[in-house]
């Protein structure tokens, strides 16, 4: 079953095209890796996905419903770990998780049981009544990965989940995504520049590029199309060597234009 | 029966989750109450001589009610910054893309503000019995609390639907302060209005703060300093108040984390 399906997506910022008329589907139950360069729309995708933005046009079904026009019943389909932390620092890991269980209408009764059994999978049980402020970066990453799995989603959106962590951390998170892909058989969608981790992990990818998709499969017929060894190298065939400033993405772009000529 | 379930308990959650935080920030609880008695202590005993000249009676009896009113307007119109903090710690988003009707977070995010100001209203009410204030508690000390409650989700929905239109921490107490400080000024919190320009009391009436305060006044000092009916305070800060909250929830509605 195809679990996520875009048909001619296109996404425009003030005549930037950040997505441009983009076509795949992803198939249920698998690791799928969504890698392009900074500022290549793999973040703008994502959030048209999770409901957070409006395409300019085209067709998204995530589990079968449109963000849209179905946009609670999407939301209730997927967790996501952001590129930047949105953790209540001011609360304790247990009370994060807690309000999270409250937001997604998870029952008291089972609530209170899948949030020690997270916990104590992710190895922060013991911290539970820390305030998250007082977290590494590596703690805050795997409470967020905890809590987005704790609401059962079918699909689990990760958007750069290792950036600026350590080999330990990232080593333990990815172990912790494959886990939980097999033991709940969540469909897990993620972006990340690591090459290497993408190659390790995903079943399947797709490469995007000035918001267009320009390669498509799994990563040994991506590395066979191009004759290479490895899947760093087999990218910047398909990418190119030229330096990507950390161009800001379309939602910055209006930001910023909001600020100078708004408020 | 579910969906009002639900809906109350996303209210619930959020309004524990300000609660919590205001309890665990010390310094939050402390200069809030610093400023309120300043004023009492400075604006009370430094005025009480040419007030009692002008033979008003005891200023303390007449600031007093406005110091606790004060408080609980600012402190919840303040509330409002949380918004953009949210927004900056990525917080906003989490609660975005939950399967929650933004009007859930923002009934809650306004309930949790005027809690919390409340609270920090009744710390000062007990502060000023300190400082020389013997309040005439002929009145109902619910309908006090009501009053204050009542400022408080004005002042909240207001302070919110700021934060939903600026991206600007820094902008933020800047803006509050151009809007609130006149309002404030005029709405006979400090000083009573009776003497001055005829122009300041016909701005006045259209002020909803003054309708709150002289609602705390005459429940703590008795009728005799009251300028509207109980009952008049009483409607326009409640329709006041809704309104806010529709205008907030709206503003709040069109947010892009």
């Amino acid at each position: 079953m195809e679990i996520i399906q875009v048909k001619n997506l296109v996404k425009k910022f003030n005549g930037f095209t950040a997505v441009d008329g983009i076509n795949f589907s992803i198939d249920e139950g698998e690791i799928f890796g969504f890698l392009g360069p900074n500022g290549a729309g793999k973040t703008t995708t994502i959030r048209i996905f999770t409901t957070l933005t409006k395409p300019t046009s085209g067709q998204v079904l995530i589990n079968g419903y449109d963000p849209i026009k179905d946009p609670d019943k999407v939301r209730s389909s997927f967790g996501i770990v952001f590129q930047d932390p949105s953790l209540d620092e001011e609360l304790t890991a247990y009370e994060n998780m807690e309000f999270h269980g409250i937001f997604y209408n998870v029952p008291r009764p089972t609530l209170k049981q899948r949030i020690e059994d997270l916990l104590k999978f992710v190895e922060i049980w013991d911290r539970r009544d820390y305030l998250v402020k007082t977290f590494s970066g590596g703690m805050k990453r795997r409470l967020e990965i905890a809590r987005s799995f704790l609401h059962h989603p079918k699909i689990l959106f990760l958007d750069e989940p290792t950036l600026g962590l350590d080999p330990q951390t990232r080593d333990h998170i990815w172990r912790y995504i494959k886990d939980l892909n097999k033991k709940e058989g969540i469909t897990v969608f993620l972006t990340t520049h690591y090459m290497e981790e993408a190659e390790r992990v995903v079943d399947d990818l797709a490469i995007i590029d000035h918001g267009k998709i320009i390669a498509r499969g799994t990563p040994e017929e991506i590395k066979a199309k191009t004759n290479k060894t490895s899947l760093e190298d087999a990218f910047l065939v398909l990418t190119g060597r030229s330096l990507r400033d950390e161009e800001s993405n379309g939602i910055d772009n209006l930001r910023i234009h909001k600020r100078l000529w708004k408020s | 029966m579910e969906k009002l379930k639900r809906f109350l308990n996303i209210i619930y959650i959020l309004w524990i989750r300000q609660i919590k935080r205001y309890f665990r920030s010390r310094a939050r609880v402390i200069s809030a109450l610093a400023q309120p008695l300043l004023f009492l202590v400075a604006l009370g005993f430094g005025f009480n001589s040419i007030f009692m000249q002008a033979g008003k009676g005891n200023y303390i009896e007449f600031l007093a009610p406005g110091v606790i009113a004060m408080t609980v307007v600012f402190t919840a119109v303040f509330s409002g910054v949380e918004v953009i903090s949210d927004r900056q710690f990525g917080f906003l988003k989490e609660t975005l893309v939950a399967p929650v009707p933004r009007s859930a977070i923002m009934a809650g995010r306004t309930l949790g503000g005027a809690t919390v100001a409340v609270i920090q209203g009744v710390i000062v009410f007990i502060a000023s019995l300190f400082v020389g204030f013997h309040p005439n508690l002929t009145g109902e000390i619910p309908v006090t609390l009501l009053f204050m409650f009542l400022i408080g989700i004005f002042s909240t929905a207001f302070g919110t639907a700021v934060g939903s239109v600026l991206q600007d921490m820094q902008a933020f107490p800047l803006v509050i302060n151009f809007l609130f400080m006149p309002m404030f000024f005029i709405s006979g919190a400090l000083f009573p209005l009776e003497n001055l320009p005829k122009i300041i009391n016909y701005i006045a009436v259209f002020n909803p703060l003054s309708y709150g305060i002289d609602g705390i006044r005459t429940m703590l000092t008795g009728s005799e300093l009251a300028r509207f009916s109980l009952m008049s305070d009483f409607l326009v800060m409640g329709v006041f108040s809704l309104a806010l909250i529709f205008a907030g929830a709206y503003l709040f509605s069109k947010i892009e984390a």
